[in-house]
C-alpha cells in the first residue's frame, strides 16, 4: 500500500504546493486528494492495470521535485498561471476522476504547460517540449499539459522525455487534449530515459466534428513505461490514429493500454501498435475500441503485431471490440512471432551477416509505425534512433549536455 | 398481416418448451451440507465423494459470484432452488424395470431415441432428466468393446477408481464460483471411458433436460480418452418454457492421451426466456480438455442458441508435445439473451497447436461477447496458434464484442488473432431479394453461410439440426 506516503506528502505540503501553484489547479486539488484518498492506485485486479505493478512502482521514497517550467517566449505555448481566463476552464475537464495516476498527477501538479492555438492557424514549425529529470535523489515528477486546438488550428507538437544520472525517477504525466471542429494535432511522444526511470502517462483527448488527431507514442529507452491513451470522438466525420512503437530489452517493461470511444457517427479511427521485444522485456498492449448505440458508419481497424526475440521475453496483446451499432465496419488484428527465417536466410545468401540482416528485419518492421511520422525531419531522426537503439548505442545529442 | 405473422413465428419459436407431468421426487429448497449428504445419500455414494462434495460446498461459500463478464447476471438466491429432482423414482409397489411411459414420450418428443430398435443413426444416448439419467442405450453393445458408456452415478458405482482418479483433475473444484458449486451438488452426467487402441464405433451423446420447476440442473461430465483412441461426443439440451430463471451449472472434464482424438460437439438450446427477457435458463458452464499425451487432439464445437444467460469457456491445456486443440464456435442472441463466451488455449507442450474459429451473431437487444485466452507458457516451443472471430450484427439495438486475451512467453511461438465486426451487406440483402428470396430467407441464408464454417464440423444429424435451429433462432428479428 504505497498511497500512504503520498496521502502523508500531501497532507504536510499542501500549502507549499498551492502557493506555487495557481488558483484554477488548486481549486480541483483537494476533490482530486478526497478521490485518491478513497480509490488508491490501481490493483493489478483492474481490468486497465492488469500488466503493470503500480504499487509497487510508487514504492520507493521519492523526493517530489517542483522544477519551474522553463518556456522560451512563443505565441502557443504558455503556463497556464498566465493563460487568459476562457482557455482556464479546460483544466482537468477531460482527465479520468477515477484513475489513481491522473488523481494523484491532479493533487501533485503544481504547474501546467498550456499549448493553446487560436482558430483558424497553422503553426508551421512542431512545438517542443522537452522534459528532463535529473537528481541525486531518487525523484518524483507531475507533470501536466493542456493542449487546446481552436477551430481549424493546425498543429504538430513533439514531447520528448529524457532522464540523466543513474539515479531511481519516476515521472507522472498527464495531457489532455481538446480538438474543435476541423482541428488537426501531430502529436508525437518520444521516452528516452533509462532502466532505472518509471513513467506513467495518461493521455485524454477529446475531438470534436471533422477534428483529426494522430498520436504517436515511442519508446526507445525506458525502464518501466505506462501510457494510457483515451480518445472520444464526440464530433461526426472525425479520425484518430494511435500509433506506436516500442522496443524493449534488459528487463525493461512497455504497456501501452488505449481506449477510443465513437460517440458520434461517420468517425475512422487506426490504430497500430509494434513491439520488439528481446532479452527479459515484457511487452503489453491492450486496446479497446467501443462504438457506442448511434455511431453508425464507423470505420475502425485496430493492429498489434509483436516480435518476440528471446526465449525469455514476454508479450501480452488484447485488442477489443465493444460494439453496440451495427452499421459499422470494425476489425482487429494481433500477431506475435518471429523474425522470418526465409528472409533472413535470403538475406545471408546475399552476403549480409546474420545480425546484420536481423537488425534490417527488425528496422523494417518498426518502419511501418515510423513511416507514419509526417514531419520529415522528425522520421529521418527516429530512423536513425531505432537503428542505433538496435545496435545498443545510445543516442547522444549533441546539444544535450545531460546525456554526456 | 406481416405482423401476425412475425407473432406468430416468434411465438412458435421454441418447440421445446413443454413440460412434462410426471411424478418427480424433489427434495426441498435450499442449500446446506445437509443437502449435500442428502443428495450423496440418495445417490449411496463412497465417503470420499462426500469428502469431495463438502469440500467444495466449503470452498463456494467463501467466494463470491464473478461479475467480469460483459452480463448483466441477475442475483441467485441459491437457498431458494432445490438441488436435487428425480423424475425416475419409481412409486411404491412397482418393481418394474421399465422406465416410466411420460419419460419415454418426453424423448420420443424432444426427437431422442431410447429405444434401440428405432435407433436408426446408430448413436447411443444418455438421457439426462432434471438430476437423473434415465436411460443410457447400446450400453451392452459398447461394452463389448470395453468401453465404458454409463451415468456418473453408476460409473460412481462400478468403476470408483476411474472415477476418483479423473474426478476434478482437469477442472478443480477451487476453479471458480460455479465449478465449485456444482462440485459441491452435481447431480447426475454422463462418464465416458475408451480404453487403448480403440475407435468409439458410434457417437455417443448425452441429451440433457430441465423439467421440474425451480431447479437448477448441475450435471458434470467426465470423459478419458486412452492412447490411440477416438470417440466422438454429442451433448444437446432444452428446458420448458418458465417465467423464471433456471440455472444450469455444470462441468465437462476431458481427458485425452497419447494420439488419442476427442470431439466435443454441443448444440445448446435452452429456453432462452420470452421476447421481454423474462424467463429463460442461466448458463453458467465450466469446460476443460486435458491434452495429456503426446500428438492428441481435442476439438470443441459448439452452437449456442439458447439460454437467457451464457458464460461458457471450453477450455484445452496443451500439455503433451505436438498436441493439437480446436475451437469452434457459433453463438447467436436474439431478443434479451446476453453470451459471454469464447476459449482459453494453454499451451505448455512443444510444438502444439490450437485453432479458433468463432462466429457471434447479434438481433434484437441481446449482447453477445467473445472472450478467449491464448497463453504460451516457456516451454511451448515452436507453439502456434491462429484465431479469427467474426461478429454479425442483425439490427441497431444489440451489441457485439470481442475481448481477446494473449500472453506470449515463449519467442519461438506464432499467435496470430483478427476480427471482424459488421453487419449484412445491403448487396448481398439485394442479390438475394432480386432473386425472389424475401428479406425474412435471404437473412437466413447468409446467416447460414457465413456459420457453415463451424457447422460443418459437427456431425451431420447435428448440423442439420443446427442449421434449422439457426434460422429459427433468428426469426423474427428482421425488418
Amino acid at each position: 500500500m504505497s498511497e500512504q506516503q503520498y496521502i502523508d506528502f500531501y497532507t504536510q505540503c499542501r500549502n507549499l504546493i498551492m502557493s506555487k501553484s495557481c488558483g484554477v489547479m488548486n481549486d480541483v486539488r483537494e476533490k482530486a486528494f478526497k478521490r485518491f484518498k478513497t480509490v488508491g492506485f490501481p490493483s493489478r485486479k483492474s481490468e486497465r492495470y492488469k500488466y503493470t505493478d503500480v504499487d509497487k512502482a510508487f514504492q520507493t521514497d521519492f523526493g517530489i521535485l517542483f522544477t519551474p517550467l522553463g518556456i522560451t517566449p512563443s505565441a502557443y505555448i504558455f503556463s497556464l498561471k498566465d493563460a487568459p481566463a476562457d482557455v482556464r476552464p479546460y483544466y482537468n475537464r477531460l482527465a479520468d476522476q477515477h484513475d489513481g495516476i491522473t488523481l494523484l498527477n491532479t493533487m501533485l501538479a503544481h504547474e501546467c504547460l498550456l499549448i493553446y492555438v487560436p482558430a483558424d492557424t497553422k503553426v508551421e514549425k512542431p512545438l517542443t517540449v522537452d522534459n528532463w529529470i535529473k537528481g541525486e535523489v531518487p525523484s518524483m515528477m507531475n507533470r501536466r499539459i493542456l493542449v487546446v486546438m481552436e477551430k481549424g488550428a493546425d498543429a504538430t507538437i513533439i514531447v520528448n522525455d529524457h532522464a540523466t544520472d543513474k539515479q531511481e525517477f519516476l515521472t507522472t504525466q498527464v495531457i489532455e487534449v481538446y480538438c474543435h471542429d476541423n482541428a488537426h494535432l501531430d502529436l508525437y511522444e518520444i521516452e528516452e530515459t533509462t532502466p532505472l526511470t518509471k513513467r506513467f502517462s495518461n493521455v485524454y483527448i477529446h475531438q470534436q466534428p471533422y477534428a483529426s488527431v494522430r498520436h504517436s507514442v515511442i519508446t526507445l529507452h525506458n525502464g518501466l513505461t505506462r501510457n494510457l491513451c483515451d480518445v472520444i470522438l464526440n464530433g461526426e466525420f472525425s479520425e484518430t490514429t494511435l500509433n506506436g512503437c516500442a522496443i524493449g530489452s534488459g528487463k525493461q517493461h512497455i504497456d501501452n493500454n488505449t481506449l477510443i470511444r465513437h460517440n458520434a457517427a461517420h468517425c475512422t479511427s487506426n490504430e497500430l501498435y509494434k513491439y520488439v521485444v528481446d532479452d527479459q522485456a515484457v511487452g503489453a498492449f491492450a486496446g479497446k475500441i467501443l462504438v457506442e448505440k448511434g455511431a453508425q458508419q464507423t470505420s475502425s481497424q485496430e493492429t498489434n503485431n509483436n516480435l518476440c526475440a528471446s526465449p525469455s521475453a514476454r508479450m501480452y496483446s488484447q485488442p477489443m471490440l465493444e460494439i453496440y451499432a451495427d452499421d459499422v465496419k470494425c476489425s482487429h488484428g494481433s500477431t506475435t512471432g518471429v523474425l522470418d527465417e526465409t528472409a533472413l536466410f535470403y538475406m545471408r545468401q546475399r552476403g549480409i551477416a546474420e545480425e546484420e540482416a536481423r537488425m534490417l528485419l527488425k528496422n523494417a518492421f518498426l518502419g511501418q509505425v515510423i513511416d507514419q511520422i509526417d514531419y520529415e525531419p522528425l522520421r529521418s531522426k527516429i530512423f536513425v534512433k531505432v537503428e542505433k537503439r538496435f545496435l545498443g548505442e545510445m543516442e547522444k545529442c549533441k546539444t544535450c549536455n545531460l546525456c554526456k | 398481416m406481416a405482423n401476425e405473422f412475425v407473432k406468430k413465428v416468434a411465438e412458435e419459436k421454441y418447440k421445446f418448451g413443454f413440460t412434462t407431468d410426471i411424478d418427480t421426487e424433489i427434495i426441498d429448497k435450499g442449500l446446506s451440507e445437509d443437502v449435500i449428504r442428502l443428495i450423496s445419500s440418495k445417490k449411496n455414494e463412497p465417503d470420499w465423494l462426500l469428502e469431495f462434495r463438502l469440500k467444495s460446498f466449503n470452498f463456494w461459500k467463501e467466494q463470491t459470484s464473478p461479475s467480469w463478464g460483459h452480463l448483466t447476471l441477475p442475483d441467485i438466491d441459491y437457498q431458494d432452488i432445490s438441488y436435487y429432482a428425480d423424475p425416475t423414482k419409481k412409486k411404491q409397489g412397482s418393481e418394474t424395470k421399465e422406465i416410466d411411459p411420460e419419460l419415454m414420450k418426453t424423448f420420443d418428443k424432444l426427437g431422442i431415441p431410447l429405444e434401440e430398435r428405432m435407433a436408426l443413426s446408430g448413436m447411443a444416448v444418455d438421457a439426462v432428466m432434471d438430476s437423473v439419467s434415465v436411460k443410457t442405450t447400446f450400453k451392452e453393445k459398447l461394452a463389448e468393446k470395453n468401453i465404458i458408456f454409463c451415468s456418473i452415478s453408476e460409473a460412481v458405482r462400478n468403476h470408483p477408481d476411474l472415477v476418483r482418479k479423473y474426478l476434478g483433475s482437469v477442472v478443480p473444484y477451487r476453479d471458480n464460483y460455479f465449478a465449485a458449486l456444482n462440485s459441491a451438488v452435481f447431480s447426475d452426467g454422463s462418464f465416458v471411458y475408451i480404453p487403448a487402441n480403440t475407435r468409439c464405433p458410434m457417437e455417443l451423446s448425452t441429451y440433457f433436460r430441465i423439467n421440474a420447476r425451480n431447479t437448477g440442473q448441475f450435471e458434470r461430465t467426465l470423459i478419458v480418452c486412452e492412447s490411440n483412441s477416438y470417440v466422438s461426443y454429442l451433448e444437446g439440451c432444452t428446458a420448458p418454457m418458465r417465467d423464471e430463471n433456471q440455472l444450469h451449472a455444470a462441468i465437462v472434464e476431458i481427458v485425452v492421451m497419447d494420439n488419442a482424438e476427442v470431439k466435443y460437439s454441443t448444440v445448446q438450446n435452452w429456453y432462452p426466456g420470452d421476447e421481454n427477457g423474462k424467463g429463460g435458463v442461466l448458463n453458467l458452464v465450466t469446460k476443460r480438455g486435458r491434452l495429456i499425451g503426446h500428438h492428441s487432439k481435442l476439438s470443441w464445437t459448439q452452437v449456442e442458441t439458447g439460454s437467457a444467460i451464457t458464460w461458457k469457456y471450453p477450455s484445452c491445456v496443451l500439455e503433451g508435445d505436438d498436441s493439437q486443440a480446436e475451437f469452434y464456435s457459433v453463438a447467436v442472441t436474439n431478443n434479451h439473451q446476453q453470451a459471454d463466451t469464447g476459449t482459453k488455449m494453454i499451451h505448455l507442450g512443444k510444438r502444439t497447436k490450437s485453432t479458433i474459429i468463432s462466429k457471434g451473431i447479434s438481433a434484437g437487444r441481446s449482447e453477445n461477447s467473445y472472450r478467449g485466452l491464448v497463453k504460451i507458457g516457456k516451454h511451448a516451443d515452436g507453439a502456434r496458434n491462429y484465431s479469427s472471430c467474426d461478429s454479425l450484427l442483425l439490427g441497431s439495438k444489440c451489441g457485439a464484442h470481442t475481448f481477446p486475451y494473449m500472453d506470449i512467453q515463449n519467442n519461438t511461438a506464432t499467435v496470430e488473432h483478427e476480427a471482424t465486426t459488421s453487419k449484412i451487406s445491403e448487396d448481398q440483402l439485394l442479390y438475394c431479394r432480386q432473386r425472389g428470396i424475401n428479406t425474412e430467407d435471404a437473412v437466413g441464408l447468409i446467416v447460414n453461410g457465413y456459420a457453415k464454417e463451424v457447422l460443418n464440423k459437427l456431425p451431420m444429424e447435428f448440423a442439420v439440426e443446427a442449421q434449422k435451429l439457426l434460422s429459427v433462432s433468428l426469426e423474427g428479428s428482421v425488418g
